[in-house]
């Protein structure tokens, strides 16, 4: 079968990978490109565990085909934290202990900067509405909640 | 899987004659959000893929010199959620296409990929049919407009003849006094699939209904336009005679299925029950319109 040649931009680095048409940008993530902090849960749009942004807006990467890439900018996981210096989610997010196994983490992580980069100022009910399609087996939730908001108001006071 | 072609024509020219070569085997990709999810799970095996997001019109928001809007047919919720005015004057239809899915589905379903997917249950459609709006499709055969309830042919099916692509959706200019809202009636808060959707459009002048229209989702193969709700509403106060009325012409629409989501009985009841809720919604909005 021939393979699709992609150009595109990972995290700010210009790179280019080969792919089978029906492959999803997940598949290309954690395959060619080597980076497996984006999760497959379910494959299907409904867990978030492979939430990417294209262009800045949130979508899952197991719902999206690696050759919509083309050209695109991608964000994943991997380029939050700068070098040892981890994104103030990040940092919240171990403070609060708001994962247990860490599955839906990196996901949880991108939709949470996604909303705050609009919204820095949201309420519970936002937080929760925003992260509806992330799904955790492990925390219940509120402690991601929580973590979401104190470092919302932490990024508020430091602005 | 087998080997599929992947093309992303820059005109709708070049897109219509792709996907009319390709014959059955091609399928349009919008969002992905029903295709993808369809071709993981086998349900649909493409021969070629045509990816219609570098088509201008496609992916554009316009303003028509009259008030109106055209909304291209792959333009994502989340961007259309971020338009300054489209969701000031069609606030039921907005509301409609962002209950569809998370965030994440947010930032790519489609409205055109809702309407194709011909789900009897995608959000957006009865909000569509209750607004007015109509498609223009592109084919082998040129352009033609269809009033969005007559897309649907039954689950899964559409009434797009072969090589057919759905543009965009035009809605019409408001009048004052007007105002749309659609609920659907889910038994969680978020992440589900409609029971029943019903969308309501109004314009109201002097208290007096002049103009209705109705659309009744996840009731029957097809979304449906309910004319008798809309008569039962039009000169009337929305007394609640009227809405009576209107919500018995809605029960009265039904053909539904029974399944796990809600038995026959039940959504046949709803669809009355949500009709005075949802006309009541409008209401508000089309008097401070
Ligand atoms: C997690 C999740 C939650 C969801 N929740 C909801 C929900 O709450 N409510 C709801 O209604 N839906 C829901 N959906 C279904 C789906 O997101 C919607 O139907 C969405 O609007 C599809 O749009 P799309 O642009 O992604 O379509 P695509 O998947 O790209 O296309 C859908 C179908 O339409 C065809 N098509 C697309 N555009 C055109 C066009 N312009 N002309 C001709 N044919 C075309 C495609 O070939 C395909 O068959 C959900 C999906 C997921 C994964
Ligand atoms: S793996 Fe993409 S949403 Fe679950
Ligand atoms: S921490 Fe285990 S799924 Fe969220």
């Amino acid at each position: 079968m021939a393979k699709l040649h992609v150009t595109t931009t990972v995290n700010g680095e210009p790179v280019e990978f080969l792919c089978e048409p029906h492959h999803t940008l997940l598949n290309a993530l954690r395959g060619p490109l080597g980076l497996t902090g984006s999760k497959e849960g379910c494959g299907s749009g409904d867990c978030g565990a492979c939430s990417v942004t294209v262009d800045g807006r949130l979508v899952c990467s197991c719902l999206m085909l690696a050759v919509e890439a083309e050209g695109h900018e991608i964000a994943t996981i991997e380029g939050m934290a700068h070098g040892e210096e981890l994104h103030p989610l990040q940092q919240k997010f171990l403070e609060m202990a708001a994962l247990q196994c860490g599955i839906c983490t990196p996901g949880v992580l991108m939709a949470s900067r996604s909303l705050l980069e609009r919204n820095p100022d949201p309420t519970e009910e936002e937080v929760r509405f925003w992260l509806a399609g992330n799904l955790c087996r492990c925390t219940g939730y509120d402690k991601i909640v929580r973590a979401v908001l104190e470092t919302a108001a932490e990024m508020r006071g430091a602005a | 899987m087998a080997d599929i072609r992947y093309l992303a024509p820059r005109t709708l020219d070049e897109a219509v004659s792709a996907y009319a070569a390709a014959a059955g085997a091609g399928r349009i990709l919008a969002g992905g959000t029903d295709l993808i999810v369809q071709m993981r799970a086998g349900m649909v095996r493409p021969g070629t893929i045509i990816d219609i997001k570098k088509i201008e019109e496609m992916t554009a928001i316009q303003e028509t010199p009259d008030g109106g809007f055209v909304i291209g047919a792959a333009v994502p919720g989340a961007v259309l959620a971020e338009h300054p005015r489209f969701g000031k004057a069609w606030p039921g239809v907005l509301e409609a296409i962002n209950l569809i899915g998370s965030t994440q589905v947010q930032g790519r379903a489609s409205a055109g990929g809702n309407l194709c997917n011909a789900s009897p249950a995608g959000d957006s459609v009865p909000a569509m049919v209750a607004a007015g709006a109509a498609v223009t499709i592109q084919g082998p055969d040129g352009r033609r407009s269809l009033p969005v309830e007559a897309v649907p042919a039954g689950p899964g099916r559409t009434n797009l003849a072969p090589g057919e692509i759905v543009v965009s959706f035009t809605l019409p200019p408001r009048p004052k006094g007007s105002g749309d809202a659609y609920l659907r009636m889910i038994p969680r808060t978020e992440m589900d699939i409609a029971v029943v959707g019903c969308g309501v459009n109004l314009t109201i002048e002097n208290g007096v209904v002049k103009a209705a229209r109705v659309g009744l989702g996840a009731v029957a193969p097809t979304v449906l336009l309910v004319e008798d709700a809309a008569k039962a509403l039009v000169g009337s106060k929305l007394e609640d005679a009227a809405l009576d009325a209107a919500a018995a012409a809605c029960s009265a629409a039904c053909r539904p299925i029974n399944d796990k989501r809600g038995t026959i009985a039940y959504r046949t009841r709803v669809a009355g029950v949500l009709l005075k809720r949802t006309a009541a919604i409008a209401a508000d909005r089309a008097r401070g319109a």
